[in-house]
């Protein structure tokens, strides 16, 4: 072959342009057009905005990691019997108007959270299955959170909050009390509610 | 939906016409036969010639053996040429060693911190008194150090080292890549920290807070400065594959990166397109350019024997980087985002045949023929091994869009042993066998136990097959039990328990393999072992030798 004369020969400028216009197409693609799609979504009348509680208990489940384990994205019933399985409708865009940064998830090593607040409405019980879910769900894989509650002798002081827990987790003479982290992440995890109808335009 | 059908059968046709354009020229012969650009690694006269300075004398005795059989023979180099590669290889040894030894530190730690989530998940109620390591915080930790300790500093020593070989010039700017390194470990550590303390930014492989990715980003910049510089002063007329992977891996990173984390940017759903743009494209467009670039200058260096075709590579090159780049939305089939861009993915994704089947032919029938090699080669064993396993990981990725397969295999931990099987299987094999290759050559000192190279490399080959193996399996059946409206979820968390422990035995015995080579690392930073430095000098003319006296005895 003729020294480099050929056609397709890599130089340089060759290099960085190609690889610059092909990135370029690739995030017009996969980020700009879904932003400029996606940024006039309203959000649904139904949903509410997070209150500053809320807020503090969704960085609590951001701190914690729950987006490893559970999704927030059920399926649409032709795919999957998510809906059966009491986790709702198939999600919408508008759903994740308040949710900067998105949690959706990509594991279901624990059941899909986005409509556990209309599913299981006990603090109560999520305070307890915070401390230790196999005492409310046997075989349960999720890891017990003790840092989040003070586990104490005597009586609770006022303005805090007891955990009720199952009477064979509770020690007699022993109070055990939620942290603010967990009463936030509680309060959290109650507002996840996406029962109304999806509107028949947001319809993918 | 216009919109939708025209900007996919628009997609559709340019890969196509692309794809044509290709082969038209192919035909017409524009690209020359490549042979003088596939050559371009070895110095006059050294083809035929084996060379890896992990191998001991008598491994590389056999090597050699093992290669003549298949090819021609080397005549040796000049001095002068063995001369200008030793001094080239000068030019890189500090910033080479410090970015492999910070590389090792991260790696027994992520290791370490992967070994510790995976028990978490069949023993829920072990350790949880300390927030730092619950489960959600160690689980990030342990990819960030994966990623962006581990892979990501391993893949940056072998970059700076490679470019003054494949220009045959001394390395220009080393203290810029010592400066960026330096600046992406702070930033590694404060992002562990960050995680560990819950400071998370809450998206998965873009967790650290965006004030500490800017040192990733700055250093990331940095690091690509001396290919660049270098670059204005190659004396090699073609550039070899493995610049075009290494230049395009530098530049796409830290514009990946920080688009990614723009702060105040991205929102609600548009976030997580985004982040699969990213979490696939940083897979893409980072690690797999790095590892390849590697895989195409060891096979053939260690072989002797230049790439079976150089015109592949071009196609798998571009091919690679259009495709690739735009796969990520298949992490969000089934979700609320627009169906266009799902669609998009898994053509694309399936479209990655084609890259994927370049390298793959390019590599595998390079070593064709030279099995035996792998006996002697502890680089080639490692790298050829992990080429095969990017071929494997390939098309298991390009299936896993399919969404009949995807809806069974998403949300699962099925998808975890695939991605193991790309940033492990492939990419850290490929770091493996390169460090071993590299590290001799920055010390000027033989590797000081080589039987500890060889059960390094049963133990992470062994561990990491039962993890996989197993870990697939579990992660089948749990999808399958998830899909089955009748089976209760916890059926589907019950039943993966077995796989889970499982997964516990492969990552002990990898932690452990991770172990050894990091003893085995730092004895020879502090030159352990016998003085033997015959393997660890360059060309024929001066280990001929030793050479002659591996193959007698």
């Amino acid at each position: 072959m003729s020294a480099g004369a050929s056609f397709w020969e890599m130089d340089e400028l060759r290099l960085i342009t190609g690889a610059m216009v092909i990135l370029g197409g690739a995030t017009t693609l996969l980020v700009v057009m879904p932003y400029l799609l996606l940024e006039n979504v309203r959000p649904p009348t139904a949903l509410k905005p997070y209150t500053s509680e809320q807020l503090a208990g969704r960085r609590s489940y951001i701190a914690n990691g729950c987006v490893y384990c559970h999704s927030q994205q059920p399926r649409d019933m032709k795919q999957a019997p998510d809906a059966k399985r009491g986790w709702g409708r198939a999600s919408v865009a508008g759903d994740y108007a308040y949710d900067t940064p998105h949690l959706l998830g990509t594991m279901r090593t624990g059941p899909d959270l986005m409509n556990i607040g209309a599913r299981q409405p006990s603090k109560d019980w999520h305070l307890g299955h915070l401390y230790q879910p196999r005492a409310y769900t046997p075989g349960s894989i999720m890891p017990s959170y003790p840092y989040l509650f003070e586990l104490r002798k005597g009586q609770p002081k006022p303005g805090e909050t007891i955990v009720n827990l199952p009477p064979a987790l509770a020690n007699p003479g022993e109070v055990v009390v939620a942290k603010p982290e967990a009463l936030a992440l509680v309060s959290y995890l109650l507002s996840l509610d996406r029962t109304y109808p999806a509107l028949a335009e947001e319809k993918r | 939906m216009d919109f939708t059908v025209s900007l996919l059968l628009g997609t559709f046709l340019l890969s196509v016409a692309a794809l044509f354009a290709f082969i038209w020229s192919m035909s017409k012969g524009l690209f020359g036969d490549g042979t003088a650009a596939a050559t371009q690694i070895f110095a006059p006269n050294e083809l035929g010639t084996v060379e890896d300075p992990a191998a001991t004398s008598a491994q590389k005795g056999g090597l050699q053996q093992a290669v003549r059989m298949g090819a021609g023979s080397g005549r040796g180099m000049a001095a002068v040429d063995t001369e200008a590669r030793a001094s080239a290889d000068r030019s890189t040894s500090l910033v080479v060693g410090v970015c492999f030894t910070l590389a090792v530190v991260w790696l027994v730690l992520a290791s370490l911190a992967g070994l510790i989530s995976s028990v978490k998940m069949h023993a829920p109620d072990w350790w949880v008194q300390y927030d730092w390591l619950t489960f959600g915080r160690i689980r990030p930790i342990h990819l960030n150090l994966v990623a962006y300790g581990w892979c990501s500093l391993a893949g940056i020593g072998v970059a700076i080292w490679l470019i003054p070989r494949l220009l045959k010039t001394e390395l220009v700017g080393a203290k810029y890549a010592l400066i960026g390194g330096a600046l992406w470990s702070i930033g590694v550590l404060a992002g562990t920290v960050a995680i560990a303390t819950g400071h998370s930014d809450g998206l998965e492989w873009l967790e650290f807070p965006w004030q500490i990715d800017l040192l990733l980003v700055v250093g990331g910049g940095l690091v690509g400065f001396p290919l660049w510089l270098t670059l204005m002063r190659r004396r090699v007329e073609h550039l070899y594959v493995s610049v075009w992977y290494i230049g395009a891996g530098l530049l796409w990173f830290p514009i990946l990166f920080l688009i990614a984390n723009w702060p105040g940017l991205h929102f609600g759903v548009q976030q997580a397109a985004m982040n699969w743009w990213y979490g696939h494209n940083v897979l893409a467009l980072w690690f797999t350019p790095i590892g390849l670039a590697a895989a195409y200058y060891f096979i053939p260096k260690v072989l002797g024997k230049p790439i079976y075709s150089y015109n592949l590579s071009l196609l798998g090159f571009w091919s690679l980087a259009f495709f690739y780049s735009q796969v990520g939305g298949h992490h969000l089939i089934g979700g609320p985002v627009p169906s266009w861009l799902i669609t998009i993915s898994i053509v694309q994704s399936m479209m990655m045949v084609i890259p994927v089947f370049a390298v793959a032919v390019n590599q595998h029938l390079t070593v064709l023929g030279n099995f035996r090699a792998l006996i002697y080669s502890p680089t080639l064993r490692f790298v050829v091994l992990g080429a095969m396993m990017y071929t494997a990981a390939s098309v298991q990725g390009s299936l896993e869009s399919l969404r009949a397969v995807n809806t069974v295999t998403h949300f699962t931990h099925y998808t975890v042993a695939h991605a193991h099987l790309g940033l492990y299987g492939f990419f850290t094999m490929v770091m493996f066998g390169s460090i071993y290759f590299i590290m001799p050559r920055v010390m000027s000192w033989e590797w000081p136990y080589p039987k500890l190279i060889a059960l390094h490399f049963w133990l992470v080959l062994i561990g990491f097959a039962i993890y996989f193996i197993w870990l697939s399996i579990g992660g089948w059946l749990q999808g399958l039990a998830m899909l089955d409206e009748k089976t209760p979820f916890m059926q589907s968390v019950a039943l993966t328990l077995p796989y889970l422990r499982a997964r516990s035995i492969g990552g002990g015995l990898m932690t452990l393999g991770h172990l050894i080579f990091a003893v085995h690392f730092f004895a020879m930073g502090w030159k352990f072992g016998p003085r033997r430095l015959g393997a660890a000098l360059l060309g024929p003319a001066l280990f001929s030798p030793q050479l002659a006296r591996g193959v007698a005895a």
